[in-house]
C-alpha cells in the first residue's frame, strides 16, 4: 500500500514538473545549501560506476574512456590544464619556450616517487617519448609527438624537446601519455608487460585489485607528490546497463555517476535525492552539429545553407532533446572558454528569412504541393545519423519538422556506426549528417577544417575549402602567443558562422551526481573530478571503514 | 551403442568446422573493424597510423587468409589474443586461471544456466502434470495464462521493475553483480547467503520467461500419455490415480523433455547476453556483448566455438539420454 501511495505521489510530482525545469545555464551546483563547516579527514570510499570496462591502464595504449578514467588516476603528466584552461605544471615545475617557439625545456619536480619507491626523473619522460613514437607501439596518440625533431635529457630533472616547426598544441601534449617508469619497462614489449593490468604509477591512486567484469579497486597513494588524497579508496564498478546503474545509485551501491538529461531534470527531483546527493552541471567539451556535403550541387551555395540555419530553432532542440541542459553552439568551441568568440553571426530562428533566401536562389513551390522546387526538382534531402544516440535522432526529427514548414522535405536515416562511417562518410555518400565532435581544450582544429584534410578517413569529410581559414589554422598552431592565437581562432569562427559548412547546434551539459557526504568538490569549466585527491568525507559522515 | 556415440562425436567435428567458417565469414561481412574503436573520428589518427594498426592485426590480408591463420591456431586449441588494447589471450578472458573458479566467466554463465534450468524444471514439470490432469479446468486456464504472461514479458523490463521494488524500495535484495562490497569480510555462511541473494533476481527473471515452453511441453506430452491404452489398463486395475499418474504415466511423459533440454542450450546462452548485461553479472554473455560492440573478432570466435561445442554436446547428451531412457529407440 505504502508502495502504491509513494509511487502515485511520484507520478504526480513528475506531472507537475513536466512543463520544464528551466535553470540558468552556468549555475554549477544545485545541492542542499544548509552547509555545515566540516574538517577535511582521511578515509572512506568513493564508488563510481561505468558502462564499459577498462582494457589497458597505460595511457598511451588506451583508446576507451573507461581505461583513461582509471589510468588518469594512476599516471600524471608534465603539464595539465588548470580550471581556466590555461596550462600549468604537474610533474614539471616550470618550463621555458624559446623565442622562435621551437624548443621547450621542462624543469621537473624533484623527489617525486613512483609508487614502488623509485624516483621519477627526466629519463622516464624520454623513455615514454621513445616508446610512443616507436612504430611497434599501437597508440592513437603518436601524431603530436612525430612533430618533435629532438628530445634530450639535459640532467636528471631537465628535459628538452626541439620541434621541426613551432607547434602550439605541443605544450599540452606533454600530459600523462608520455610518462612511463623506465626502470620497469626498459627492454620489454609494452603490449605484453604486466604493467597493462597491474600498473605502477605516480598519481594519487594505485591499483589494488581488478576483478574482471566486476570492479577495479584503487587505493590512495600516501606519498603522492601533492599530498596524500583524502579519500582512501576509489572503486570503479562495471555495470553495463545504464538503468541498472541508476537503481544502484538509489540503493546506495554507487556514490557517483553521470545522469542523463531525463534523470537530471525529472527522476532525481525527489526528496531522497535532494537530501542525499549533490548535482552538478557544466558544458561538456563537445558539440553536436549538422554537416553538409559541400560537394552537393545545392549545398555548394552558402545561401541555401544559411537559409536552413535560419529555419532551425536551436533553443527548441535544446529544450526538447536535452530538457534544457545545454547551450546553443555558434562555432566549434565551448562557450566561456578562451578561444570562443561570442560575437559571430547567430542565426536566430526566422523562417521568413529562410524562405526569402531560398526564393532568391530560385527555390519556389510552383506546383503547390507544399515542397519547394526548381527546374522540376523537389527540394528533398536525407539526414544521416548513427544508431544508439537518441539525442541525435530526436534532433534530426525536430529539424525535419521545422524544415517541412519552409517547404523542404527531409528524410532521416539512422545507421549502425560502422556502416555509417565506412559506407557513407568515407565514401562521401551523404547530403547532410548529424554528428558530434568532442573537442580538446587546445583550439587547434587543423584536421577538421583544413582543405588538405579531405582524403578518405580524414576529417574534413564535408570538403570544406577556404584559403583564409587554411592560413589562419596554420597561423594558430605555429605561435604560442595566446593573444595571436585568439585572434586567428576568432576570425575562423566568424568565417564559419558566415559560410555555415556546419550548422552548429548545441553544446550539451555534463550532469554528474555525487553523494552529498563528499565535500571539497569545486565545479569548474573542466568538470569536477580534476581535484579528486582534495575531495573528502568529514569523519562523522564516513560510510565505509577501511578494513584492517 | 558405443559405436553410435563414437560416430556422433566424429560427426561433431565437421559440424563445428562449418559453424566456425560461417560465423567467421558473417562476422567479417559486417561493416567495421576492431581498429575503428581506436581510430574512427579521432583526428589524432592519420590514415597511415590506421594502416599500421590494421597491419598489426592482420586485417589488411584477405579474409580467407585471416580464416586460415585463425584456424591454424585453433586446431592447436590456441584461441589467440584479443584485439582489444589489452591484448590478453582469449582463453584468459573466458576462463581466467588466475581467478578462483567461481569468478571465471565461463563458469559463471554455465552455473547460472544450470541453476536456471533446474529451477525451470522443478516448477514446470509439476505445473505441466497438474494442468494436464486438470485439463480445461479453471486451474489449467490460470496456469496456462500465467506461464504465457511470463513468456511474453520482456525480461529486461521485468528485471528493472523487480530491481526497483526489491532493491531500491524494500532494500531486501542486491541490484546487480555477484557479490557485495564487503564480501571479503563475511563469514563462510555470510558469503554463501550473499551469493544466493545476488542470484535470486536474475534466476527468477530468467526462469519466469522459460517456464512456458517446458510446462506446455510437459502438459501436452502428459495428455498424450494419459490417453494410451496401458493407462486405461492401470486405471481398470483399480490403481489409485496418484500411482497411475506418477508411476506409470510420468515416466513416458518425461521423455520428450530430455530432447527439449538438450536443444535449449543455445537459447539459454543467448538469454545470458541480455540477463548478464542488465544484472551486471560478469559472465561470458556480457563478454560476448562487449566484444561484439568493439568487433573483437578473436574473443567472439572463441565464444562461438565454446557455445557451438556446448550446443552439439547438449544434443548428443540428449540423444544418449533418450536412448538410455527409452528402450524402443535403442536399436
Amino acid at each position: 500500500m505504502m508502495f502504491a501511495r509513494k509511487y502515485l505521489l511520484y507520478i504526480f510530482i513528475i506531472l507537475i514538473l513536466l512543463p520544464g525545469c528551466k535553470e540558468k545555464t552556468g549555475s554549477y551546483v544545485q545541492s542542499n545549501s544548509k552547509e555545515q563547516v566540516y574538517e577535511p579527514a582521511y578515509g572512506d570510499t568513493l564508488i563510481t560506476g561505468s558502462i564499459g570496462e577498462p582494457s589497458v591502464l597505460i595511457p598511451m595504449l588506451a583508446g576507451d574512456s573507461a581505461s583513461h578514467d582509471i589510468a588518469g588516476l594512476i599516471f600524471n603528466g608534465l603539464v595539465k590544464y588548470d580550471t581556466d584552461l590555461s596550462i600549468i605544471g604537474d610533474l614539471a615545475e616550470s618550463w621555458e619556450i624559446s623565442k622562435d617557439g621551437l624548443v621547450i625545456t621542462f624543469h621537473l619536480r624533484k623527489g617525486v616517487k613512483w609508487s614502488d619507491g623509485v624516483e621519477f626523473t627526466a629519463n622516464d619522460v624520454l623513455f615514454g617519448f621513445n616508446t610512443i613514437i616507436d612504430d611497434k607501439t599501437p597508440t592513437a596518440y603518436k601524431e603530436d609527438f612525430l612533430q618533435v625533431n629532438k628530445a634530450e635529457v639535459l640532467d636528471k630533472y631537465t628535459f628538452r624537446v626541439t620541434y621541426k616547426k613551432p607547434f602550439a598544441p605541443a605544450l599540452s601534449s606533454w600530459g600523462n601519455l608520455v610518462v612511463l617508469p623506465e626502470h620497469l619497462l626498459k627492454g620489454k614489449d609494452i603490449t605484453k608487460t604486466t604493467m597493462i593490468r597491474e600498473p605502477i604509477g605516480l598519481g594519487p591512486y594505485k591499483l589494488k585489485k581488478w576483478i574482471p567484469g566486476q570492479e577495479l579497486i584503487l587505493e590512495s597513494y600516501r606519498d603522492y607528490f601533492e599530498g596524500r588524497p583524502y579519500i582512501d579508496r576509489y572503486i570503479y564498478r562495471i555495470i553495463p546497463d545504464p538503468a541498472t546503474m541508476f537503481l544502484e545509485l538509489q540503493a546506495g551501491g554507487l556514490d557517483m555517476m553521470g545522469l542523463t538529461p531525463l534523470q537530471y531534470t525529472k527522476q532525481t527531483d525527489t526528496e531522497i535525492f535532494r537530501e542525499n546527493f549533490q548535482k552538478f552541471r557544466y558544458p561538456v567539451f563537445s558539440y553536436t552539429h549538422m554537416a553538409f556535403n559541400l560537394k552537393h550541387p545545392w549545398f555548394k551555395d552558402k545561401h541555401i545553407r544559411q537559409a536552413i540555419a535560419y529555419a532551425i530553432d536551436k533553443k527548441e532542440i535544446i529544450d526538447v532533446v536535452l530538457f534544457g541542459l545545454g547551450s546553443p553552439a555558434t562555432g566549434p568551441y565551448v562557450p566561456n572558454t578562451w578561444p570562443y568568440n561570442p560575437n559571430v553571426k547567430k542565426y536566430e530562428y526566422n523562417p521568413e528569412k529562410a524562405k526569402q533566401l531560398l526564393a532568391e536562389a530560385g527555390w519556389k513551390d510552383t506546383n503547390g504541393d507544399g515542397i519547394l522546387d526548381k527546374d522540376g526538382k523537389k527540394f528533398e534531402f536525407t539526414i544521416l545519423t548513427n544508431m544508439g544516440n537518441n539525442l541525435r535522432k530526436n534532433t534530426a526529427t525536430i529539424i525535419q519538422w521545422r524544415l517541412a514548414k519552409i517547404g523542404i522535405k527531409v528524410n532521416i536515416r539512422v545507421l549502425e556506426w560502422s556502416t555509417f562511417v565506412n559506407e557513407f562518410i568515407d565514401k562521401r555518400r551523404f547530403e547532410a549528417v548529424i554528428l558530434g565532435w568532442s573537442i580538446s581544450p587546445d583550439p587547434d582544429q587543423y584536421d577538421i577544417w583544413h582543405s588538405s584534410k579531405t582524403r578518405e578517413k580524414e576529417f574534413n569529410f564535408i570538403g570544406y575549402n577556404n584559403p583564409e581559414v587554411d592560413e589562419l589554422l596554420e597561423k594558430g598552431r605555429r605561435t604560442f602567443n595566446i593573444e595571436e592565437r585568439k585572434k586567428a581562432y576568432f576570425r575562423i569562427q566568424e568565417i564559419l558562422a558566415e559560410e555555415v559548412p556546419y550548422i552548429f547546434l548545441y553544446v550539451p551539459d555534463a550532469t554528474p551526481i555525487v553523494h552529498s557526504r563528499f565535500k571539497g568538490i569545486k565545479p569548474s569549466p573542466i568538470g569536477i573530478s580534476y581535484n579528486l585527491p582534495k575531495w573528502y568525507v568529514p569523519k562523522p559522515l564516513q560510510k565505509h571503514a577501511m578494513e584492517p | 551403442m558405443i559405436n553410435y556415440i563414437l560416430k556422433r562425436i566424429f560427426e561433431m567435428i565437421p559440424t563445428l568446422f562449418g559453424i566456425t567458417l560461417i560465423s567467421f565469414m558473417i562476422l567479417h561481412l559486417a561493416p567495421g573493424k576492431p581498429t575503428d574503436v581506436l581510430a574512427d573520428f579521432n583526428p589524432k589518427i592519420t590514415p597511415e597510423a590506421r594502416e599500421r594498426l590494421e597491419k598489426m592485426y592482420n586485417l589488411d590480408k584477405p579474409i580467407t587468409v585471416q580464416y586460415v591463420l585463425w584456424l591454424k591456431k585453433i586446431v592447436k586449441l590456441d584461441f589467440g589474443e584479443s584485439f582489444s588494447s589489452d591484448r590478453r589471450p582469449v582463453i584468459d578472458k573466458i576462463w581466467d586461471s588466475k581467478q578462483p573458479l567461481f569468478e571465471r566467466r565461463l563458469f559463471i554463465t554455465f552455473m547460472l544456466n544450470v541453476i536456471t534450468m533446474f529451477v525451470i524444471l522443478i516448477i514446470a514439470i509439476p505445473l505441466g502434470i497438474t494442468s494436464a490432469t486438470h485439463q480445461n479446468t479453471l486451474y489449467d486456464r490460470i496456469t496456462t495464462t500465467s506461464v504465457f504472461i511470463g513468456f511474453a514479458t520482456p525480461s529486461f523490463w521485468l528485471a528493472l521493475l523487480l530491481m526497483m521494488f526489491f532493491g531500491v524500495y524494500l532494500g531486501w535484495l542486491p541490484i546487480s553483480g555477484l557479490k557485495s562490497m564487503n564480501y571479503d569480510s563475511l563469514s563462510l555462511t555470510g558469503k554463501i547467503i550473499d551469493r544466493i541473494n545476488h542470484l535470486i533476481l536474475p534466476v527468477f527473471v530468467y526462469a519466469f520467461g522459460g517456464l512456458a515452453g517446458d510446462s506446455r511441453y510437459m502438459r501436452s506430452s502428459m495428455l498424450e500419455v494419459i490417453r494410451q491404452d496401458y493407462i486405461k489398463v492401470a486405471r481398470a486395475k483399480g490403481l489409485p490415480e496418484r500411482v497411475v499418474i506418477y508411476r506409470h504415466a510420468l515416466r513416458n511423459a518425461l521423455l520428450p523433455l530430455i530432447t527439449l533440454i538438450g536443444l535449449s542450450v543455445p537459447g539459454l546462452i543467448g538469454g545470458s547476453v541480455i540477463m548478464e548485461s542488465i544484472f551486471g553479472i560478469p559472465g561470458m554473455g556480457q563478454l560476448l556483448f562487449m566484444s561484439v560492440m568493439t568487433r573483437d573478432y578473436p574473443v567472439i570466435m572463441g565464444i562461438v566455438i565454446i557455445v557451438g561445442f556446448l550446443t552439439l554436446l547438449g544434443n548428443l547428451l540428449a540423444d544418449i539420454g533418450y536412448m538410455l531412457a527409452d528402450p524402443r529407440i535403442r536399436h
